[in-house]
């Protein structure tokens, strides 16, 4: 499978992902060679076989719905690049 | 002292011999001395390392203390540390002050230790050379133009150049053994679950399991101890009964039965790797090993599955830095779709975008059955061909990595040949078993690891076989040249 560099502006668009104009053409490339090798899986057959989704077979456990954790706005804020008056600021959204 | 066990070392604090803060003092001064060469250490913990010291010292005054009180060590920087900065060695992450501790920070803390600082790491532990942090490479104490591996290169280098005793490492492909293996030292992955992944930065979510870093078998029998268990924070982790892995470390071995993959055994093996772990695996049949040649015939195929499943869940994972919450933004965005794109793009480097590109493209419309639910299929077939061997054979052994280390910028710019690098871990991460190098000698003076691959729930077979392995070896005693006292 090629990747060709529309297909990496269009990728990167879905991943919120800004790449530099220059580096899209290598990326092409390289994300073709990393394709290269994963199309190997297509050599085995797969008709029929579950899908594996956890190693153990474990179902998710569940938990009462109760609010167990106390509220630490301020210490998890304090990573943020921007707040005020407890809420994160972006840009306007709206004009 | 450097080349001290955490039995040796726990002994001379609670005869008082030596104090806990005498100790991190000594280790701290190593890595002053040592780490400018090695880039190991990107964050030191030192004014509240000795004050944590001071308190494994009353607590063995007190005889409140056990085998692990008052141990230093150092913790890969993809676990959260409170209070400490946690990067991912990643530019992302570069001002990221964690609010609260991993649950594998916590429990080694109420075990004891004392946390002497943060080690350098493959960005957000993708990588196996440790050339994609954002602090720079770090080298192999062993040859210092070669990689340490990765993606805990940073711990495999400070243990192997004993910069501390132990550290913490995690492994989604390999990147707790092919590591161990580069630098020489004792490597182990649980099995899926049996370590929290909470407050463990997550990079592909179903294969990502914690692990330790250390210089031998015993040592990592008593460090994994005190980090396994159910954690009700983490809906993977296994709600079942732990061994005591230390227990069982003299059991004689006689009896049990090797299962060699011929798959990894091929034509393809180089040819001085084959001869070091045939030797190694010629020391465990003399202690009384059976050996039996098995299939795994579906291997071939882990590397490709497992570069569709760790790129959709990193892609997905890694959604979370956006610049708004926490982590990098950039400067003057000018709207929002801005704000994430030049965040993201600015904060990751490249590895980590090629990934996240590769994961939006497997799961992006109309691609999922070909490559996703292709990619599970695959994994099901190769847990298959695992469980079959193990109805025949107790353990697994090969070698942990096709190489030896190699040299700084070889693979660099070739992701592909990187990835297979990794060709005899993976296949365990996507079944999800537990793993483990051990030193077995050395070609061209580097280290070579041995891989020994447990069946579910097996840490403590591994451990007993690696720790009689090192009862007839003395290749986990190597010290690098220079990195004596």
């Amino acid at each position: 499978m090629s990747i060709q560099s529309e297909d990496v502006l269009k990728i990167a668009h879905l991943a919120r992902l800004g790449v530099v104009e220059g580096e899209v053409s290598s990326y092409a490339s390289e994300l073709s060679n990393i394709m290269g090798l994963i199309e190997q899986m297509q050599e085995v057959e797969t008709t029929g076989i579950e899908p594996m989704a956890h190693p153990l077979d474990q179902a998710q456990r569940l938990r009462p719905d109760e609010a167990t954790e106390v509220n630490q706005r301020q210490s998890l804020q304090a990573n943020a690049p921007d707040v005020e008056d407890g809420l994160f600021l972006v840009p306007r959204v709206l004009d | 002292m450097y080349n001290k066990s955490i039995k040796q070392l726990s002994d001379s604090l609670h005869k008082k011999e030596l104090s806990s803060v005498e100790l991190c003092q000594y280790f701290f001064e190593r890595i002053k001395r040592y780490d400018s060469d090695l880039n190991s250490v990107i964050t030191l913990n030192e004014t509240n390392a000795l004050v944590v010291a001071e308190q494994a010292d009353l607590q063995i005054q007190r005889g409140e203390s056990n085998t692990l009180t008052g141990i230093p060590l150092l913790h890969k920087d993809i676990f959260c540390t409170k209070g400490l900065r946690t990067s991912c060695g990643s530019k992302m992450l570069d001002n990221f002050i964690s609010p609260y501790d991993a649950t594998a920070v916590k429990k080694l803390a109420e075990a004891g230790v004392v946390i002497l600082g943060k080690t350098n790491m493959d960005e957000f532990a993708m990588g196996s050379s440790n050339e994609t942090s954002f602090y720079g490479g770090v080298k192999n104490p062993w040859d210092l133009n070669t990689v340490p591996g990765g993606s805990s290169g940073g711990s495999a280098s400070a243990v192997a150049a004993r910069l501390a005793p132990i550290a913490t490492g995690t492994d989604t492909g390999g990147s707790i053994r092919q590591p161990a293996a580069f630098c020489g030292i004792t490597g182990i992955k649980p099995t899926y679950g049996r370590v929290s992944r909470y407050g463990m930065i997550a990079f592909a979510s179903s294969l990502d399991q914690g692990g330790a870093m250390t210089k031998s078998a015993e040592d990592a029998a008593t460090m994994l101890q005190a980090m396994v268990g159910f954690d009700p924070n983490d809906s993977t982790s296994l709600d079942k009964p732990v061994e005591d892995y230390s227990a069982s470390l003299d059991d004689s071995i006689k009896g049990l039965t090797v299962g060699l993959p011929k798959e990894f055994f091929s034509d393809d093996l180089d040819e001085s790797i084959r001869e070091k772990v045939e030797e190694a695996i010629d020391v465990i049949k003399r202690a009384g090993a059976n050996i039996k040649e098995i299939s795994l015939p579906n291997i071939n195929l882990s590397v490709p599955a497992y570069y569709v499943v760790a790129p959709a869940e990193c892609s997905a994972n890694l959604s979370r830095f956006d610049g708004v919450r926490f982590g990098y933004r950039c400067e003057n965005p000018v709207d929002l779709e801005d704000l994430y794109k030049r965040s993201r793009g600015e904060g990751f480097g490249n590895e980590v975008k090629r990934r996240i590109m590769i994961g939006a493209y497997v799961l992006s419309a109309g691609y999922y059955d070909a490559y996703y639910k292709k990619a599970q299929q695959v994994r099901q077939l190769i847990q298959e061909d695992f469980t079959r061997a193990f109805k025949d054979v107790d353990i697994i052994a090969s070698a942990t990595a096709p190489s030896v280390a190699f040299s700084a910028g070889e693979k660099a710019d070739d992701p592909v040949s990187m990835y297979l690098s990794d060709i005899f871990t993976i296949g365990v991460n996507l079944a999800g078993l537990p793993g483990m190098s051990v030193p077995c000698g050395f070609v061209d003076e580097k280290p070579v690891g041995l891989q020994l691959i447990g069946n579910y729930f097996a840490e403590s077979k591994l451990l007993n076989v690696a720790h009689q392995y090192q009862q007839l070896t003395d290749w986990h005693e190597a010290v690098p040249a220079g990195f004596g006292e």
